[in-house]
C-alpha cells in the first residue's frame, strides 16, 4: 500500500504538473491558431467565391476524415523529407491547428447557414454591401450560436494532446508514462493521476459549454450546429 | 508514392483489413452498450440515471489514447494476457459507448414525449413503449449521426498504433521505417483512409438532407 502511496510524492506530482504545463500549452496555442484560421477557412467557405470555395471545402473535408495521429506523423516524420524540420512541440501545435481549423471550419459554416436568409436579405436591403452585412448582422449571431459547439470542440483538442506523446512531446501522458516506465507498481496510480487530470480540465470545460449556451440562450438555437459538433467531436 | 503501394502493397491491405475489422466490432458493441446507457439515462428510476450519466461523462471526458493504454498495460500486468488489437478495440468500445449513448439519448428526447404519454394511457408498459413506439422513431433521427460517430470510430481506430495493434496506422509506421521516405509512404496511407471515411462522409451529408 505504501509503494502505491509514493507514486504520489512530491517529485512525481511535480513532474507531472510540469507534462500539464506543456499540455496547456500546446493546447492553447493551438486553440488560438484554429480559432483564428477556423472562422477564416469557414467563411471562405461560405461565400461562394468562384473555384477558391470549391478548394477549400475540398480540402476541409479531406483533413476532417484524416486520423489527428496520421497528420501529426505526417508533420513530425515526414515534413522533414521537403526539408522542414519542427520539433515535437512546435510539430504538434501545427498538426493540431491544422485539423482542428478544418473542424472549426464546419461548425462556422453550420452557424453561418442557421441563421435565416431573411437576415441577409434585410440587411442587403437597407443598403448594406454583402460584406457589411456579413461583417454586421450575419456573423455576430453566428458566431453567439456556435460558441458551445466550439467550446466542445477545444474539449476534444485537449483531449486529443495526448496523441502527441507518440512524437515524444513531453506532455501530461508522456511524463506518466516515463514515472510508471521506472517503477511498475506505479502504473495503476499514474492512470487514476491521468484520469483525473483530464477529467477535471474537461468536465470544467464542458460544464463552461453548457453555462454558455444557457447563458446567450441558444439552447434551442444551436440544435443545428450540436448537430455537427457531434459528428465533429472525437 | 506508387512505388509505396507496388513494394508494400500487401502490408497496406492488411492493415487496412484490421483497421475495418477493428471498426466494425467496435461499431456493433458500442452500439449495444451506448444504447443501453443512453435508455437508461430517460427511464424514470434516478438511481439508474445517475449511474449513466456518470459512465457517459468519464468516459466522454478521458482521452481515448489513456483508456487504450490502460487496457494495455494494466490489464495484462494483474489480470489477462490481451493483444494489443483486442486491448485497443475494448477502449474503441467504451470510448465510443459514451458518444453513442449522448447521440441516442438526444435521438430518444427528440421524440416528442406525447407519444410516450399516448403509449403508456394505452396500457403499455413503460419498456414496452420504448421498445415497440419511441426507439423505432428514435433511431430514424439518429442515423446519421451515428453514421458520423462510425466515421469518428475509424479514424480513432488509429490508436491502434500505439499499442501495436497492426492496424493500417501501424503498418504505415514500419513501412515509414523500412523504406525512409515517410511523406510518401503517410500520403499512402491517408488516401486508404479517406477511401474508408470520405465516402460514407457524403453519404451522411446527404441523408442529413434527405431526412432533414
Amino acid at each position: 500500500m505504501l509503494t502505491v502511496l509514493g507514486a504520489y510524492s512530491w517529485i512525481n506530482i511535480r513532474f507531472l504538473l510540469e507534462g500539464a504545463w506543456v499540455t496547456v500549452l500546446v493546447s492553447v496555442c493551438s486553440i488560438i491558431l484554429s480559432y483564428i484560421f477556423g472562422i477564416i477557412l469557414g467563411i471562405i467557405r461560405y461565400v461562394q467565391i468562384k473555384y477558391l470555395s470549391a478548394i477549400v471545402g475540398f480540402v476541409i473535408d479531406i483533413i476532417r476524415n484524416l486520423p489527428l495521429i496520421l497528420i501529426i506523423f505526417f508533420t513530425y516524420f515526414g515534413l522533414p523529407n521537403i526539408g522542414f524540420k519542427p520539433d515535437p512541440i512546435w510539430a504538434s501545435v501545427i498538426a493540431m491547428a491544422v485539423f482542428e481549423s478544418a473542424m472549426v471550419a464546419e461548425i462556422v459554416r453550420a452557424g453561418i447557414v442557421s441563421i435565416p436568409v431573411g437576415q441577409m436579405e434585410g440587411a442587403r436591403s437597407t443598403g448594406m454591401t454583402y460584406w457589411q452585412a456579413l461583417r454586421y448582422i450575419i456573423l455576430p449571431q453566428a458566431i453567439k450560436n456556435m460558441i458551445p459547439a466550439i467550446v466542445s470542440q477545444f474539449i476534444s483538442l485537449v483531449k486529443d494532446t495526448s496523441l502527441a506523446t507518440i512524437i515524444v512531446l513531453p506532455d501530461l501522458m508522456n511524463h506518466a508514462q516515463i514515472i510508471y516506465g521506472q517503477n511498475t507498481n506505479y502504473t495503476i496510480p499514474m492512470f487514476l493521476a491521468l484520469a483525473v487530470m483530464y477529467f477535471i480540465v474537461c468536465y470544467s470545460l464542458s460544464l463552461l459549454s453548457q453555462y454558455l449556451d444557457h447563458r446567450l440562450g441558444t439552447a434551442k438555437k444551436s440544435g443545428e450546429v450540436e448537430e455537427v459538433v457531434q459528428s465533429v467531436e472525437r | 508514392m506508387i512505388s509505396i503501394f507496388q513494394n508494400y502493397g500487401g502490408a497496406l491491405l492488411y492493415g487496412l483489413g484490421q483497421t475495418l475489422l477493428c471498426s466494425i466490432i467496435a461499431l456493433i458493441f458500442a452500439l449495444i452498450i451506448g444504447s443501453g446507457f443512453a435508455i437508461l439515462e430517460v427511464v424514470p428510476n434516478k438511481f439508474l440515471r445517475i449511474i449513466a450519466k456518470v459512465y457517459i461523462e468519464v468516459f466522454r471526458n478521458i482521452p481515448l489514447l489513456v483508456i487504450t493504454m490502460f487496457f494495455y498495460v494494466v490489464i495484462p500486468m494483474y489480470v489477462v494476457e490481451i493483444s494489443g488489437f483486442v486491448s485497443g478495440t475494448i477502449g474503441l468500445i467504451l470510448y465510443s459507448s459514451a458518444f453513442i449513448a449522448e447521440t441516442v439519448r438526444s435521438g430518444i428526447q427528440s421524440v416528442d414525449p406525447g407519444q410516450m404519454e399516448g403509449a403508456r394511457a394505452n396500457g403499455l408498459s413503460f419498456w414496452q413503449a420504448m421498445r415497440y413506439i419511441v426507439l423505432p422513431q428514435a433511431f430514424r433521427y439518429v442515423i446519421p449521426p451515428l453514421g458520423n460517430q462510425f466515421i469518428n470510430l475509424v479514424k480513432n481506430s488509429s490508436v491502434l498504433a500505439f499499442v501495436a495493434g497492426f492496424d493500417l496506422m501501424y503498418q504505415g509506421n514500419v513501412i515509414a521505417s523500412d523504406s525512409l521516405q515517410s511523406m510518401s509512404t503517410y500520403l499512402c496511407v491517408g488516401v486508404l483512409y479517406l477511401i474508408l471515411t470520405l465516402p460514407l462522409s457524403y453519404y451522411m451529408r446527404y441523408l442529413e438532407k434527405k431526412l432533414a
